[in-house]
C-alpha cells in the first residue's frame, strides 16, 4: 500500500467508527428521552402506557395515605383541573409535602394508578419545580379558556 | 455605612477595569510600551478593589446587617458564624462577586508569575481579562447589586438554604470558579496569542501551568460538589448527572482535551489552531456552567435565581464572548498556523484521538444537557434525558480513551511501530486481563462489565509500571533513587493523575457493581440483615441544633456479632425556614462505606414507634474522590516543573533557534 492510500484508509475507518458512534449516542438518546405529562394530559389518555414518563403538579392535601408498618404511600398529585392517583415505595423526599409541587417518574398502571419508581424534589422550599409549576398553569389557562368561551357563547 | 464602601468599590473596580481592558490592548496595537505598563497597576488595583467589596459584603454577612437586601434574603443571626462568611457566595448576587474576586486573583496572578513574558503579550493578557472583568463587573452592578439596600430594614434574615449549611459547601464554590476562572488565563492567553499572531512552543510552556493549575482546582471544586451531594442529600448517589453538575463537568472535559493538547504544542509544535479552539471553548463553557447555574433556568437547588434581566444579560455577554473570540480564530487562525505533521502511529496520534474522544463525550454531555432546555424554551414540548442515556453513552466514549492512556505515554513521539508497542506493552495487556477476569469471583459476583471496566482500571496501572520501569532502565545514572529523580516532575504529575483514574475506574466499578441499597421500616430494637452486615436500630431522641431541632437516631453496625460502629443519622428542621434536612451518618472505609439515613416515622409521626430507614453499603465508593485527588495532585505535581520557571533564560534561546528547541524537551 502506498503511504497516500493508506493515509486514506486510516482517514476512513476513522470517520466509519465516528459515523458509527454517532448513530449509537444518538439511538441511546431517543429511547432514554422522558416525557412529561399533566394530570390533565395523563385523564385525556395522551400518556403512553407502559413506557416511563413524568408526571407534575401538586400534592393533594390530605391524599397522603400509608400504608401500615410499610414503605408504601399513596397519595394524589393535581394540576387543579385533574388529579391522578401515584403509589410510591420508599423513602420520600425531605421536600415531600402536602400542597407542595412535585414530579414523579414512573409507568402508568392498568388501573389508571401512576407507578412512581422515583419522586424527584430536588427544589427549594418556595421554589416550584418548573414542570409542576406549568402543570398547573396550563389547567388553569384551559378552565379560564373554557370559561370565557363558555360566558362567551352565553351572551349571543 | 460598609455596604455603600462596597458599592462604590465596585463601581471603581469597574472604571478600573475599563481602562485594564483598553489602554494596554491600544499600547500593544500602537508599540506604545507607556499604555502597555497600564496595564500591572490597572489589574492590581482592580483587584484590590474587588477584594474590598468582597470583604465588605463578608462584613455585612459576619455582622448581621439585615439592612442588606442580601444579607436579609440569605442569612440568619441564629446561623453560626463560619456559615454566615459562607453566605456571602451563598446567593446568586454573591456567588458572581466571589467569581469576580477569583478573576481579579487570577489577573493579580498572572501579573507577579508572568515578568518574563513579552510586554506586548503580557498587555493583551491581561487586556482581554480585563474585558471579562467589565462583563462580570457591569452584571453585578446593573443586574445583580450584591449591597442593595433594604428599606425598612428586616428585624431577622430569612436564612441560607439549609442544603448549603455544610462544610463541604462553604469550599466546594471557591474551588469550583478557580477552576472556572482559571480557564479565563488559558482563554486570555490565546486571544492575544490570535491578536499578536504569535504561536509556538514557548507560547504553549508559558500556558500549560495556568491551564494546569486551573484543571486542578476544577477537579477538587467537582469532587467535593459530588461528596457534598453523597453525604447531605441523603441518597447515597454520587453523581445524577443533574445538568448542574454537566455544567462543571463540560469544562472540566474540555479542559482535560486542553492540557494534552497543549502538551503536544509545547513539545511537538503540533497541533497549534486546535489549542487555541479548546482554550476558547474551555473558557465558554465555564461561562456556560455558570450562565446555566446562576440565570434560573434549571430545575435545582443551586438555581437560585430567577430574574429573566439576568438571564439576558449573561446570554449576550456569552454571545459577544464566544462569537467574538470565534469570529478572531476564523480571522487569524491562519497565521497561527496547524504545526508539525507526524505519522498515523505516533503520540501524536494517541493525544489526538484522546482529544477527540474528550470532545465527543462532551457533546454528548451537552446534547442531553441542552436539548431538553432547548425544546422547553421553544415550548415544543417538556422532556428529560434519562440517566440511562448518559451512563450507557459516556463509558462508550471513555472506553478507547482509557485504553488509549496505556499507549500514548509510551508510543514514540512522530513516528512509532505497533509491533515495538505490543512488545514493550503485552505483559501489561496479560497482566491486566488475567487480574480483571479472576478478580471479580473475589468480590462475590463475576459479571463482565465489571471485569471489563476493571480491565481498564488496571491497564493503566500495569502499563504505567511499564512506563516507569523502562525509564529508569534506560537511564544512565546509576543507583535507583538518582534515576527516579532524573525524570522530571511533569512525568511524575503525568503518571499519578492517570492513576488517579484508574482509582476512580475501580471506585465506580465497584460501587455500581455491587452496591446493596435497602429502604427498610424498622421498629426501635429492632434487627435487619444487609449484605452480612447486621445492623440494629435503637430508636430515636430529640436534640436542639445551634439553628434548628434535631432528631437523632442510633444504629448501631455489627459484623458475625462484633460491634463495627454506632451510627447516628439526623433528621433537622431549620428554625428559620421550617425546612427538613437528612444528615446521613457514614461509617467510612476504605473497602467501603455504611451508609444510614433517617427516613420519616411511619405511625402518625409518632417518634418512638417505626422509622423508615434507609441502608446501603457502598464497596470502594471513597476511591471516587480519592482518585480525582490524584489527578488534581498529579496536576499540581506537573507544575512544579523547572522548565516553566526557565522559560527566560529558554527565551532568548527559542527566539534564534525557533521551535525546534521545543522539541529536545523529553
Amino acid at each position: 500500500m502506498k503511504p497516500r492510500t493508506r493515509r486514506l484508509a486510516w482517514i476512513v475507518t476513522g470517520l466509519a467508527v465516528l459515523g458509527v458512534a454517532a448513530a449509537l449516542v444518538l439511538n441511546a438518546f431517543q429511547s432514554n428521552l422522558v416525557f412529561f405529562f399533566t394530570p390533565t394530559q395523563v385523564a385525556a389518555h395522551e400518556a403512553p402506557q407502559g413506557r416511563p414518563f413524568r408526571i407534575g403538579g401538586l400534592v393533594e392535601s390530605g391524599s397522603l395515605a400509608r400504608e401500615p408498618n410499610s414503605l408504601t404511600v399513596h397519595f394524589r398529585v393535581t394540576d387543579t383541573a385533574q388529579t391522578i392517583a401515584v403509589s410510591y415505595t420508599g423513602l420520600l423526599p425531605d421536600l415531600f409535602k402536602e400542597g407542595r409541587g412535585v414530579v414523579a417518574q414512573g409507568t402508568l398502571g392498568a388501573d389508571g394508578t401512576f407507578h412512581a419508581s422515583e419522586v424527584l424534589a430536588k427544589h427549594d422550599e418556595n421554589y416550584m419545580p418548573p414542570a409542576a409549576a406549568d402543570a398547573v398553569k396550563q389547567a388553569h389557562g384551559a378552565t379560564v379558556t373554557k370559561t370565557l368561551v363558555r360566558s362567551g357563547g352565553g351572551g349571543q | 455605612m460598609i455596604p455603600e464602601l462596597g458599592h462604590f468599590a465596585l463601581i471603581l473596580a469597574l472604571l478600573v477595569a475599563i481602562v485594564q481592558s483598553t489602554l494596554p490592548l491600544a499600547g500593544a496595537a500602537l508599540g506604545a510600551p507607556r499604555l502597555m505598563a497600564l496595564a500591572r497597576p490597572a489589574a492590581r488595583v482592580q483587584c484590590f478593589m474587588v477584594v474590598l467589596a468582597f470583604v465588605c459584603l463578608a462584613t455585612a454577612f459576619a455582622g448581621n446587617d439585615f439592612s442588606v437586601q442580601n444579607v436579609a434574603a440569605n442569612s440568619n443571626s441564629q446561623l453560626p458564624l463560619q456559615y454566615r462568611i459562607a453566605a456571602t457566595w451563598g446567593s446568586h448576587e454573591g456567588s458572581l462577586l466571589l467569581w469576580t474576586l477569583m478573576l481579579g486573583v487570577w489577573t493579580c496572578a498572572v501579573t507577579l508569575f508572568s515578568r518574563h513574558l513579552p510586554p506586548a503579550f503580557l498587555a493583551r493578557v491581561i487586556s482581554v481579562m480585563g474585558l471579562v472583568s467589565v462583563g462580570f463587573l457591569l452584571f453585578l452592578l446593573l443586574t445583580s447589586d450584591p449591597f442593595d439596600r433594604l428599606v425598612p430594614a428586616a428585624a431577622e434574615g430569612r436564612d441560607l438554604n439549609p442544603l448549603l449549611q455544610d462544610p463541604g459547601m462553604v469550599i466546594h464554590p471557591p474551588m469550583l470558579y478557580m477552576g472556572y476562572v482559571g480557564f479565563s488565563v488559558a482563554f486570555a492567553f490565546a486571544i492575544a496569542a490570535l491578536l499578536g499572531g504569535r504561536l509556538d512552543a514557548t507560547w504553549a510552556r508559558w500556558s500549560r501551568p495556568w491551564t494546569t493549575v486551573a484543571w486542578s482546582f476544577l477537579t477538587i471544586g467537582i469532587a467535593l460538589g459530588s461528596g457534598w451531594a453523597y453525604y447531605t442529600l441523603g441518597w447515597g448517589g454520587w453523581w445524577f448527572w443533574d445538568p448542574v453538575e454537566n455544567a462543571s463537568f463540560m469544562p472540566w472535559l474540555t479542559g482535560t482535551a486542553l492540557i494534552h493538547s497543549l502538551a503536544v504544542t509545547e513539545k511537538r509544535g503540533a497541533f497549534k489552531s486546535w489549542t487555541v479552539l479548546l482554550a476558547i471553548v474551555a473558557f465558554s463553557l465555564s461561562l456556560l456552567g455558570t450562565f446555566l447555574v446562576r440565570s434560573g433556568v434549571l430545575t435545582s437547588v443551586h438555581a437560585f435565581a430567577t430574574d429573566p434581566a439576568r438571564g439576558v444579560f449573561i446570554l449576550t455577554f456569552l454571545a459577544l464572548v464566544v462569537g467574538g473570540s470565534l469570529a478572531l480564530f476564523a480571522y487569524r487562525a491562519s497565521k497561527v498556523g496547524l504545526g508539525g505533521v507526524f505519522g498515523v502511529v505516533s503520540r501524536e496520534s494517541a493525544l489526538l484521538a484522546n482529544n477527540i474522544l474528550l470532545i465527543v463525550a462532551m457533546a454528548t454531555v451537552l446534547l442531553g444537557t441542552l436539548y431538553p432546555l432547548f425544546l422547553d424554551a421553544l415550548h415544543l414540548n417538556k422532556q428529560s434525558v434519562g440517566q440511562p442515556y448518559f451512563d450507557l453513552v459516556f463509558p462508550m466514549v471513555m472506553a478507547p480513551l482509557v485504553f488509549l492512556m496505556g499507549i500514548g505515554p509510551i508510543a514514540r513521539w512522530s513516528h512509532a511501530a505497533l509491533p515495538d508497542l505490543w512488545t514493550r506493552l503485552r505483559w501489561a495487556f496479560g497482566v491486566a486481563l488475567a487480574v480483571a477476569l479472576v478478580l471479580p469471583f473475589t468480590l462475590g459476583r463475576w459479571s463482565p462489565w465489571v471485569a471489563a471496566a476493571l480491565f481498564f482500571a488496571l491497564w493503566i496501572a500495569t502499563s504505567s509500571v511499564v512506563n516507569l520501569g523502562a525509564r529508569l532502565a534506560h537511564s544512565h545514572r546509576s543507583g535507583l533513587l538518582a534515576k527516579l529523580a532524573a525524570n522530571s516532575p511533569s512525568y511524575y504529575g503525568m503518571l499519578l493523575a492517570h492513576l488517579g483514574v484508574a482509582v476512580f475506574i475501580v471506585g465506580v466499578t465497584l460501587v455500581k457493581g455491587y452496591e446493596v441499597e435497602q429502604d427498610v421500616a424498622l421498629q426501635p430494637g429492632q434487627n435487619v440483615a444487609v449484605g452480612g452486615y447486621e445492623f440494629r436500630f435503637l430508636g430515636v431522641h430529640p436534640g436542639p441544633g445551634p439553628n434548628y431541632r434535631a432528631v437523632t437516631g442510633t444504629v448501631e453496625v455489627r459484623r458475625d456479632g462484633r460491634l463495627l460502629e454506632t451510627l447516628h443519622p439526623e433528621k433537622r428542621i431549620y428554625n428559620a425556614s421550617g425546612q427538613t434536612m437528612t444528615i446521613a451518618a457514614i461509617d467510612v472505609g476504605v473497602l467501603g462505606d455504611r451508609y444510614v439515613s433517617l427516613g420519616e416515622p411511619l405511625a402518625d409521626d409518632n417518634p418512638s414507634g417505626p422509622w423508615a430507614v434507609r441502608i446501603y453499603l457502598k464497596p470502594f465508593i471513597d476511591w471516587i474522590w480519592g482518585g480525582a485527588l490524584l489527578m488534581a495532585c498529579g496536576g499540581l505535581i506537573a507544575v512544579t516543573d523547572r522548565r516553566y520557571r526557565l522559560v527566560v533564560r529558554r527565551r532568548s534561546a527559542s527566539a534564534l533557534a525557533g521551535a525546534a528547541v521545543a522539541a529536545s524537551a523529553d
